[in-house]
């Protein structure tokens, strides 16, 4: 087994809130600048970018866990991720099915630009990407085990938008790979004031919006090779494959 | 006043927990982000929000509130409408928004 560098939740130019400058391909020369070996690509309910920073990433070793940030109806935010093309774009499918239309003009929220590798804009989403979709979390949850994606609901300390704030605390019945906590929290801070099971695999994640924030933070996974069915076992902690959450001493963690 | 009157009287749907009905009301709650129920919420009272999900029903319990009312034509997820029925807890709905329907049950509570 080797140790990984991960940080799988990134947003790329196209959600409104992150920065113009992080485009597919700053966004993977950063990554490498700051030594991550697999970065997730997850933008407000949309996969278009995903693709590209992929084949990007490729050339310069670095595994890209392809899919989204979803907003449920009831406004929790979780990650997605799916293995191939066809199912990420079978998910794209069921996103636009969901996503209500709410215009954004002149980009009042923020420009939600797709652009190519030489980073000229391709089109520019009109919809406000990160509104809540028409589809509560379990039925989200059950769309991505169907096409047997990753499902892990973000910063769930988060005093807005995660799944605790939202819900009051995470349903018995549904079901996740693993869950996210923001960036300035600690482990034990999260294990010790949340209700949360001793076996779920905790993800700290950087949360990009700007290039300067990636690579800030990170997760170890110890894995054979960067590999969604490796990341998935690590997940799950089997096979001797886990994750562990890498803990700066230079940094104070609330 | 009783869940049952404030049904009649708004002509709100039932959708489930019927045993309920009896349960008198001291005040109402609004929010839709159910960690602040949790924290924020009287016993007795009606929670109006667009929620649907089943964990809805885990906090109404917790804190004894006396009924749920969904605005907008919402309606309760299937697991939302069991757990409302196994506690007895009325969920009611409205086509009315939050707004109307709080400002209804202000002015009727506080007559």
């Amino acid at each position: 087994m080797k140790k990984f560098r991960a940080d799988l939740h990134i947003h790329t130019v196209l959600s409104p809130c992150a920065d113009l400058e992080m485009s597919p391909k700053n966004i993977v020369a950063r990554a490498k600048e700051t030594g991550l070996d697999i970065i997730g690509i997850t933008d407000h309910n949309s996969t278009l970018h995903a693709k590209l920073v992929k084949k990007l990433a490729e050339k310069e070793g670095i595994f890209v866990l392809t899919g989204a940030e979803v907003t449920t109806r009831e406004e929790v935010h979780c990650l997605v991720f799916f293995e191939d093309e066809s199912r990420l774009e079978a998910f794209q499918n069921f996103i636009d099915r969901h996503l209500p239309h709410i215009p954004n003009p002149d980009g009042h929220f923020g420009y939600q630009p797709v652009v190519n590798e030489n980073e000229n804009i391709l089109e520019l989403v009109p919809w406000f990407l990160p509104a809540a979709l028409n589809a509560g979390i379990n039925q989200i949850q059950h769309e991505v085990e169907k096409l047997e994606g990753l499902f892990i609901p973000a910063h769930i300390d988060r005093p807005a938008n995660g799944i605790i704030s939202q819900l009051g605390f995470i349903p018995d019945d549904l079901k996740y790979d693993a869950l996210g906590i923001s960036k300035h929290i600690s482990e034990n801070y999260v294990r010790k004031h949340y209700v949360v099971g001793n076996k779920t695999t905790l993800l700290r994640n950087s949360d990009a919006h700007y290039l300067q924030q990636i690579g800030e933070i990170y997760t170890q996974f110890i894995i054979e090779k960067p590999a969604f069915s490796e990341i998935k076992m690590a997940l799950h902690q089997q096979n001797s494959r886990f994750v562990e959450i890498y803990e700066d001493n230079h940094r104070s963690y609330s | 006043m009783k869940v049952s009157d404030l049904m009649d009287k708004y002509g709100l749907t039932l959708y489930s927990g019927e045993s309920g009905l009896g349960k008198e009301i001291s005040g109402g709650y609004v929010s839709d982000l159910l960690s602040d129920v949790m924290g924020n919420a009287s016993e007795n009272e009606v929670w109006i929000t667009l929620q649907t999900h089943q964990n809805v029903m885990a906090i109404a319990s917790l804190k004894d509130l006396a009924a749920v009312i969904l605005v907008k034509g919402f309606e309760p997820d299937p697991e939302m409408l069991e757990h409302s029925n196994e506690e007895g807890i009325p969920v009611l709905g409205t086509s009315w928004g939050t707004f109307e329907m709080a400002g209804k049950i202000y002015a009727e509570l506080n007559r």
